[in-house]
């Protein structure tokens, strides 16, 4: 199939010298080398995620509960935007092999056209990604906290029914996105905005009463507080603390690193998206050029499709170990 | 330096072009292992939209997510990657010290794990 090499030669001359024993290039091996140490950078990342987590287990949000956002669309589809991104990356893997299996038969025009679609596709998954980040900072509601015990009715989403609950001082209350979002658009003329947790109640006294207020929400025991209690609770908030999206120093979903490792691995592997779109439009210019042509084979096509695919193995792992689990 | 980019001897992958027949029979099988991605993508969702982590059920689910992870890492790395297609010690000179490493890791990071909450205790 593409990629080996055609001829059989007899194991005492791959290893005496001159030939490459495995077969391949020196850019392509060169190429796998750096693929390893580059998965054990990300194995690093995702095995100390799995650390920090198991850790604080009692603070670590469920993915499906905080990635429900889809663009146009509003909330309530649990993880179906990033599936999405995660098909599309899928998708740009194919075109990209399609282009390598057109460069072996030295079909330009399918290698260009198959190229442009991978790139293509590599602009939309990090507009998605853009997207996400952008929803992510902002928040999708915001909490505030408790500053004093609250006995209130609650009703799980679940449907695991009502009860009540004794909420402690402390316990974050958080709003619903509609509301964070009215408050954001009243406050965008002096500057307080997205992401950014609002110390000293600097629209605690002027706020508009919130309508529906939730606990555990980014937990699978999310539950509303009953319609008559949310101002009683409104009314035992604390005005110093409150929470809007996520950020560095603040995470409304959860525990800070919760926040943190999102930054820090799908910005790594964003980076590496980012930088492999790059390398293909060089690739693609040279390709039109007909550089590869005067070669004679494509062999940059499958060396920078392999830096391609290995972004997308990437992303197979953190859908898995961020998202989903 | 001599260039190892140029076709001078028929040893390297370079000149591994294949005809249109073989081509077609190389494309029904990535359209194949696209579906199949595809698939698991999918499953992985509706399974995780189903059966919620407070479920007797989660602990399968996340075992069987991640079996699914390997299986999808498999046929990315294999097919897509042709590192099945490679020959053999290049296979292995890439997958084992990755294994190696990766495994190693992991399992330090288990192990070590237990003594967090002495270390807590100690450092808070």
């Amino acid at each position: 199939m593409a990629g080996e090499a055609t001829q059989a030669i007899d194991k005492a001359t791959l290893w005496e010298g001159g030939r490459s024993p495995f077969s391949v290039t020196y850019g392509k091996m060169m190429m796998w080398f750096f693929l390893v140490s580059d998965a054990l950078t990300f194995s690093g990342l995702l095995i100390s995620l799995g650390f920090t987590r198991a850790v604080h287990f009692e603070e670590w949000p469920v993915g499906e509960k905080v990635f429900e956002a889809l663009p146009f669309a509003g909330s309530g589809y649990p993880l179906v935007y990033v599936a999405l991104m995660t098909f599309l990356l899928i998708i740009s893997s194919v075109t990209m092999v399609l282009a390598v299996e057109a460069g072996h038969r030295n079909d330009k025009k399918k290698v260009i056209l198959w190229l442009a679609l991978t790139v293509g596709g590599g602009f939309f998954f990090l507009g998605s990604q853009a997207w996400e980040w952008y929803h992510y900072i902002h928040g999708s509601g915001g909490y505030f906290v408790l500053a004093e015990d609250v006995s209130t009715t609650v009703t799980r989403e679940d449907g695991k029914g009502t009860e009540t609950r004794t909420l402690t001082k402390g316990t974050h209350i958080f709003y619903d996105e509609a509301y964070a979002h009215d408050l954001h658009a009243s406050h965008d003329d002096h500057g307080s905005h997205d992401g950014h947790g609002h110390a000293a109640g600097d629209h605690a006294h002027e706020a508009p009463t919130p309508k529906t207020l939730a606990v555990d929400k980014y937990n699978v025991s999310r539950a509303f507080i009953a319609e008559s209690d949310v101002m009683n609770v409104w009314s035992k908030r604390d005005p110093n603390i409150e929470v809007f999206g996520a950020n560095m120093s603040e995470n409304e979903y959860g525990h800070q690193h919760y926040a943190n490792f999102f930054f820090f691995v799908t910005g790594f592997h964003g980076f590496h998206v980012f930088s492999g779109v790059v390398i293909n439009i060089i690739i693609l210019i040279m390709v039109i050029t007909g550089v590869m042509e005067r070669r004679g084979h494509y062999e940059m096509v499958e060396k920078t499709g392999l830096y391609w695919h290995f972004v997308d193995l990437v992303w197979v792992f953190v859908f898995t170990f961020y998202y989903l689990i | 330096m001599e260039r190892d980019d140029l076709i001078v001897n028929d040893s390297y992958a370079l000149n591994s072009h294949h005809s249109e027949e073989k081509g077609v029979k190389i494309r029904k099988k990535i359209v194949f292992v696209t579906v199949l991605l595809s698939v698991i993508t999918f499953a992985e969702v509706v399974m995780g939209a189903q059966i919620k982590q407070d479920s007797d059920y989660w602990g399968v689910i996340k075992i069987s997510f991640i079996i699914l992870t390997l299986l999808k890492a498999g046929y990315i790395v294999m097919s897509f990657m042709h590192l099945g297609d490679e020959r053999k010690n290049l296979r292995f000179t890439i997958l084992l010290p990755y294994g190696l490493f990766a495994f190693y890791l992991l399992w330090i990071c288990l192990r070590e794990g237990g003594h967090t909450e002495v270390m807590n205790s100690l450092f808070h």
